[in-house]
């Protein structure tokens, strides 16, 4: 508490110098702080133990790396560039905004690097049937992608309000092979698809991988999820040094389960001059206690195998989170987040849909890019970002995926028909 | 202090050489009142001990009789003070038949260990199942418990070898409770002969009564299951007598009491009768 309380100083200087190495983390048991754990029923624990253990093994195998390395450059069209957003610079009058084009990868967002290096470690172990959950669907998307791509039977659990929603995604996973189970139990959303991902592992734990899209789970998931996504702050150390000579001033991203900020940040974690901001989305608005705001709105308790900050009600029952991005649209939030926004490390705001909205309005008329709602919500917190960098000042902004996919939810918000909403 | 209501559960069973018969309700399904009633009425229809459903919204364990046990339950203003009231209220016309509270974590996290554990104490409980509080988790929550008396009942599952037995019985008091089956709560059938080995080896890793349970629903399956364990559980087929009772707007109680009642009765005669040839 006190390290946030420091941390509300702008220029971060009043900041106390770490007490920790923050990328030592998570500890052996899984714990970034006193977040994360495996709270999984003991059917499962054995499975996890050995995802841990052959996780462990993979990443000291160079073949692995240089597997994964090869795939993420010739299929999934690695490194994304990064992108100087001149135009929305000088509209904002701040700090230079960079964009990391995590967008243009193959099947349009972020979710594909993680799926990538999961899918290789599922066959490294010899698993024969994939499954996983999916809010949106980009989730489903980019695993039925890797199962196409490798040949495995791939079951996505949707709620059933999503399949709804989100129809073409539903007809992209099933054109790539996998099956589509809508999930009517609790509210039919990503929580309870979740809920029921982790009841089909629990019957099918010889021959099933699970394939959790974000930062979230039981150990090793968050560490696992983390460190494939890690490529994207990797790559942006290097082109940011390239392109400017120094590290940025600021990394921004959304944060649903927090998947796309904890891989553009970590590289960055330890240097302490490099501001870290994490926006959630705050649906109606944070007072009318419909948004997707975990740390903002909620409080430290256990779910889908982890410890971390929940949107719950007063007797510990999961609340439904409310967000206009099915992608933010989850209780919960990654671990690791939880324990960076303890120690202060990374400020976590928030925009509400309309504040989301007019960012994805104006990205897409000031660069020509139609980001994902999810993004969107990075992009406005813009302006104060760049404000309080200031001219001079380097921001980069994770563009995680592209808003094709939202098209539809954004017609019907500006009141327009789809056909007319070119 | 609970006086020990589940070691001396078992303690009467094993003089009688049969098995127990651990009859799993929902607390608040479908409300209070009615819960109360059931709650009243299992000792009489053959229940040993009682397993308390804590209603929890994301049940990632159980399959669907009881995740709708839960909603109906929570739709009816089910709490976590509401289950230890009915607890409480059960406690004072039943001061012998023993109650373990089975539910998930996070409700317990709210209020936080230490007041669960002393209000539960409070109300009567003898011992918990945190469904997803694996060994490895559960040292802070065990502590809490066994400061008040309170037995922390472990899972052993199909999936828990011989290695990690050793840590699941590590601080397990009470009795250990078999999931037979790798699945969620009322799906899979389970099957005796390949439950009797697992019992044994359960029994021989903690030095405590096993409890069998997860996919026992009939008299016929109880019966099996009673010849090699030293409880049967059954929980889904009771809750769906709830379910039934309602569609048919039927007295709930009655429905849950008569199915209990069949399987009390089979679970107590099995290892008497000669298993029916197959």
């Amino acid at each position: 508490m006190t390290s946030a309380d420091t941390l509300a100083s702008p220029d971060g200087s009043a900041r106390a110098a770490p007490r920790n190495d923050y990328l030592a983390f998570p500890d052996s048991r899984g714990r970034f702080g006193e977040y994360g754990g495996r709270y999984v029923p003991e059917t499962l624990m054995p499975l996890v133990l050995e995802l841990e253990a052959a996780y462990e093994a993979a990443g000291a195998d160079p073949a692995f790396h240089e597997e994964l390395r090869g795939y993420l450059a010739s299929y999934v069209g690695r490194p994304s560039p990064l992108y100087l957003a001149r135009r929305l610079t000088e509209h904002l009058g701040g700090g230079k905004i960079y964009l990391k084009r995590e967008e243009l990868n193959h099947t349009g967002a972020h979710k594909i690097n993680n799926c990538m290096g999961q899918i290789l470690l599922a066959r490294r172990m010899g698993k024969t049937r994939i499954i996983a959950e999916t809010g949106a669907g980009q989730h489903g998307v980019a695993t039925a992608t890797v199962c196409a791509l490798f040949g495995l039977p791939c079951v996505v659990y949707m709620g059933a309000v999503d399949v709804e929603r989100q129809a073409p995604n539903v007809l992209r996973m099933n054109l790539l092979g996998a099956e589509v189970r809508p999930v009517t139990s609790g509210a039919s959303t990503l929580k309870d698809a979740m809920n029921e991902a982790l009841r089909d592992w629990v019957t099918n734990v010889e021959n099933t991988y699970y394939l959790i899209g974000s930062a979230a789970g039981p150990h090793p998931y968050p560490m696992m999820v983390r460190d494939f996504q890690r490529v994207i702050g990797v790559e942006t150390r290097a082109q940011v040094l390239e392109a400017e000579g120094r590290l940025p001033d600021a990394l921004v991203a959304c944060v649903g389960g927090g998947s796309n900020a904890i891989g553009l940040f970590h590289p960055f974690l330890n240097d302490e001059g490099v501001r870290l901001f994490g926006v959630e989305a705050a649906g109606e608005g944070m007072t009318t206690g419909r948004h997707a705001a975990a740390l903002n709105g909620g409080r430290p308790g256990v779910l889908h195998g982890n410890k971390t900050y929940l949107l719950q009600d007063a007797d510990g029952q999961i609340t439904e989170a409310h967000s206009i991005s099915a992608g933010l649209d989850y209780p919960g939030i990654g671990p690791e987040h939880a324990w960076l926004h303890e120690v202060g490390r990374v400020r976590y705001l928030t925009a509400t849909d309309d504040d989301a909205l007019e960012a994805f309005k104006l990205c897409a008329k000031l660069e020509g890019i139609v980001p994902a709602l999810e993004s969107a919500h990075a992009l406005a917190r813009l302006p104060e970002i760049c404000a309080e960098v200031g001219k001079g000042g380097v921001v980069v902004l994770n563009l995680s995926g592209r808003g094709d996919k939202d098209l539809a939810t954004v017609a019907a918000r500006l009141g327009v028909a789809v056909g007319d909403a070119s | 202090m609970t006086g020990g209501r589940i070691q001396a559960r078992f303690a009467e069973l094993a003089r009688l050489n049969r098995a127990g018969f651990v009859a799993y309700v929902m607390a608040g399904d479908p409300d209070a009142e009615t819960a109360l009633e059931i709650l009243q009425g299992l000792p009489a229809a053959g229940a040993d001990l009682i397993e308390l459903g804590m209603p929890f919204s994301d049940p990632m364990a159980d399959g669907p009789p009881i995740q709708r046990a839960a909603l109906r339950a929570l739709a009816a203003g089910m709490t976590l003070d509401g289950v230890l009231d009915l607890a409480r209220r059960f406690r004072l016309t039943d001061t012998t038949t023993p109650i373990v509270l089975m539910g998930y974590l996070n409700p317990i996290v709210s209020v936080g260990y230490e007041t669960f554990a002393a209000r539960a104490a409070a109300a009567g409980i003898d011992g918990l199942i945190a469904v997803d509080c694996p060994p490895e988790e559960a040292d802070p929550l065990a502590d809490a418990l066994d400061r008040e008396g309170v037995d922390l009942i472990r899972l052993a599952t199909p999936t828990t070898d011989d290695a990690r037995l050793a840590i699941v019985a590590r601080r397990t008091r009470g009795f250990v409770y078999y999931v037979s089956v790798a699945g969620v709560t009322g799906a899979k059938a389970a099957i005796a002969d390949d439950v009797a080995p697992a019992v044994a080896r359960v029994r021989a890793a903690s030095g405590l009564p096993v409890a069998v349970g997860f996919g026992i629903r009939t008299p016929d399956q109880a019966a099996s299951i009673a010849r090699v364990a030293d409880a049967v559980v059954v929980g889904s087929a009771l809750v769906d007598a709830i379910a039934t009772a309602i569609a048919e707007k039927d007295a709930p109680a009655r429905r849950v009491l008569a199915t209990a009642s069949s399987l009390g009765t089979a679970i107590a005669c099995a290892r008497v009768l000669v298993e029916e040839p197959r």
